[in-house]
C-alpha cells in the first residue's frame, strides 16, 4: 500500500504520481491522506489501480476514470466522477451535484444520497445510489442505468433517450417526455446485476423501471405552428 | 463564481474564536473570490446604544473628529473606533436615521447598522481584507463572510457583500440576477435607496422592502423565489443567527456542518475542514427553494416553498 499525504505531497504532484502507474504496476493499492475537500483529486487515471481516499473530496474527484477503483471515504463535491468511462468509484458518504455526468462506461455506487441532476447526460455509466437523488437527475441521459434505492427529486429523466432508471421509493415528478415502464423479466436480472455489484442488498422486484416514453424523438408537426 | 461562509456558534466557548474561524474559512474561498471580500460579525451589544459601521476613502480626514461632530445630531455621546478605510460608531439607540442623514452629507458611506451587527469589506484579497480590520481577532455569537468574483458589476468597496438590509440584518449572495434592472426601478419608485448597480443590492433591497411592507425576513426569502429571477444561494444575517436560501434550480454550492458547538455553512466543503470536530459533524447540502434558520432564539427550521 502507497499512502500519499496530499497536505504534503501538493495536489498536481499526487496526480502526476498516479497517472504514472501503468497497465502492469505492481503498485496497486493507493492511499490518499488529507484530503481536506481539495478539487481534481485522482482525476484522469488510467490504470487498474485502487485509489481510497481517506475522507471527503471536492469537485471533480475521479474525473474521467478508466480502469481505477477510487474509494471516497468521506462525501464528494459537485462533478464527481464526471466524464468517467470505466472503472469504479464508491463514495461512503454522500455526492453533491452532476455526479457521474456524461458518464460514458464504469459504475458509481453512493451509499447515502446523491444531489441534483445525477447521471445527468449519461451515456453509458451505471449509477447506484444507496439513498435519495435530487431534481433533473438523468436529464437527457442517453444510455446506461441509473438505480435509486430511495426517493428521486423533481423532473427525473427529463429529455431523456435510452438509459434506464429503477426507482425503489417516490418520484418527486418525471421529466418532460419520461415515463414510468414495465418490468419485465431481463430488467430484474440487469437490476440484480446491478444491485449485486455495487453490494447493496435490496430486493429488485420493489423497484420501479422509468424511461423514454420517445415523443421527443421524431418532430410532431402539430408543433409547426410555434416556429 | 464567489464564495461564501457563515459561523454560527452554540458553544459560548468559542465566542471569542468567532473572528478568527471566519477569517480562515474566508481565506479558503478565496480562488472562487479573489476580487473583494467582506465579513459580518455579530458582537456584544449596549444597553440604550446601537452601532453604525461607516466607510471613507479618506479615513484620516473623514473620520477625524467625527464622533464629536455627531454628537448634536445624535443628541447624546457618540463612541468611535477606527479600523483603517472603517469606523465603527456607537450612537445612542433611536439615532440612526438622523446620524445616518448627517454621515451622508459629510459623504460618509454606512456598511452597516444594528445594535450587534458590524460590516467590513473592501476590494482585495480576502487575507489582506480580513487583516487589515484584524477580523482574527473579533469575538461575536455569529458571522457571515463573502469572497468576490465580480459578474454584474465593477469592484469597488460598496459593491462588495455583505450588503446591510436593515437593522442587524445583511445579505451575502453567490449567484446573479437578471431582472435587477427591472427590480431596481420598481424599488426606486417605491421609494427605496439603492446605491448602485450592483444585482445583490437589489437584492438586500428587496428584502427590506418587503419587510418594510410587514413581512418576516422569512416570508421575504421565501417570496424572493417568486421575485427574484436567477441564480442565487443567500446567506442571510438576523440579529440571533442565520438564514440560508437557494434558487430552485440551485447551481451554486453550498454545504452545511452542525454539531453540538456550531452550524458551519459554506459554498464548498474545504471551506469547513478546520473548523473543530468537523470529522464527526453532520454535513449535507441545503434543499433547493427551501428557507432554512438557525436562531439563538429559536429551534432550527426549514420550510420548502411550495412549486
Amino acid at each position: 500500500m502507497q499512502t500519499i499525504d496530499l497536505s504534503e505531497t501538493g495536489l498536481r504532484a499526487m496526480n502526476k504520481l498516479l497517472h504514472a502507474q501503468s497497465e502492469d504496476t505492481n503498485q496497486t493499492a493507493w492511499e490518499i491522506i488529507n484530503p481536506k475537500g481539495a478539487h481534481a483529486i485522482a482525476c484522469g487515471l488510467n490504470a487498474p489501480i485502487e485509489v481510497t481516499v481517506k475522507g471527503s473530496t471536492g469537485y471533480y474527484c475521479a474525473g474521467m476514470n478508466q480502469q481505477a477503483t477510487v474509494n471516497i471515504h468521506g462525501s464528494a463535491g459537485p462533478g464527481t466522477g464526471e466524464n468517467i468511462m470505466s472503472g469504479k468509484i464508491v463514495i461512503e458518504g454522500d455526492a453533491s451535484q452532476y455526479l457521474g455526468a456524461t458518464g460514458h462506461g464504469g459504475l458509481i455506487v453512493v451509499k447515502g444520497n446523491a444531489s441534483s441532476r445525477c447521471g445527468i447526460s449519461m451515456k453509458g455509466v451505471n449509477i447506484v445510489v444507496q439513498g435519495n437523488i435530487g431534481h433533473m437527475s438523468a436529464f437527457m441521459g442517453q444510455s446506461g442505468n441509473l438505480v435509486v434505492c430511495g426517493d428521486a427529486g423533481d423532473a427525473l429523466g427529463d429529455s431523456c433517450y435510452e438509459a434506464r432508471f429503477f426507482v425503489r421509493g417516490k418520484v418527486k415528478s418525471l421529466g418532460a417526455d419520461c415515463e414510468k415502464k414495465e418490468m419485465r423479466k431481463e430488467h430484474l436480472t440487469l437490476l440484480k446485476s446491478l444491485l449485486d455489484e455495487a453490494g447493496i442488498d435490496a430486493d429488485p422486484t420493489e423497484f420501479t423501471r422509468y424511461g423514454s416514453a420517445r415523443n421527443l424523438y421524431n418532430f410532431d408537426v402539430d408543433n409547426a405552428g410555434a416556429y | 463564481m464567489c464564495g461564501i461562509v457563515g459561523l454560527f456558534l452554540k458553544d459560548k466557548s468559542l465566542e471569542p474564536r468567532l473572528g478568527e474561524m471566519l477569517t480562515a474559512m474566508l481565506i479558503t474561498m478565496t480562488d472562487r473570490g479573489p476580487d473583494s471580500a467582506g465579513i459580518a460579525i455579530y458582537g456584544a451589544e449596549t444597553k440604550g446604544r446601537t452601532k453604525m459601521t461607516v466607510q471613507s476613502d479618506n479615513p484620516e480626514s473623514a473620520f477625524d473628529g467625527l464622533d464629536k461632530k455627531l454628537s448634536d445630531t445624535a443628541g447624546g455621546s457618540v463612541k468611535m473606533a477606527v479600523k483603517s478605510t472603517h469606523a465603527v460608531l456607537e450612537i445612542p439607540a433611536g439615532s440612526t436615521a438622523k446620524v445616518r442623514a448627517a454621515l451622508d452629507e459629510l459623504g460618509i458611506r454606512v456598511m452597516s447598522r444594528g445594535d450587534g451587527l458590524e460590516i467590513y469589506k473592501e476590494v482585495g484579497l480576502p487575507k489582506d481584507v480580513a487583516a487589515r480590520f484584524d477580523i482574527a481577532q473579533m469575538s461575536g455569537t455569529h458571522g457571515i463572510g463573502h469572497t468576490r468574483m465580480a459578474t454584474e458589476s465593477a469592484v469597488t468597496t460598496m459593491g462588495a457583500h455583505p450588503f446591510n438590509t436593515g437593522n442587524d440584518q445583511c445579505l451575502v449572495h453567490n449567484g446573479s440576477l437578471s431582472n435587477h434592472n427591472s427590480l431596481r426601478r420598481k424599488l426606486r419608485r417605491e421609494g427605496i435607496h439603492i446605491e448602485t448597480e450592483n444585482d445583490t443590492e437589489v437584492g438586500a433591497a428587496y428584502l427590506t422592502w418587503r419587510m418594510q411592507n410587514g413581512a418576516t425576513l422569512g416570508q421575504a426569502l421565501t417570496s424572493s423565489l417568486d421575485d427574484l429571477d436567477g441564480f442565487f444561494t443567500f446567506v442571510v444575517g438576523t440579529k440571533d443567527g442565520f438564514g440560508v436560501v437557494r434558487d430552485p434550480i440551485a447551481c451554486k454550492p453550498a454545504v452545511m456542518a452542525e454539531t453540538d458547538q456550531y452550524v458551519a455553512f459554506g459554498s464548498e466543503y474545504r471551506a469547513l475542514v478546520d473548523l473543530p470536530g468537523i470529522e464527526n459533524a453532520r454535513v449535507w447540502e441545503p434543499e433547493p427553494a427551501t428557507v432554512y434558520f438557525w436562531s439563538h432564539n429559536d429551534t432550527p427550521s426549514a420550510t420548502e416553498k411550495a412549486a
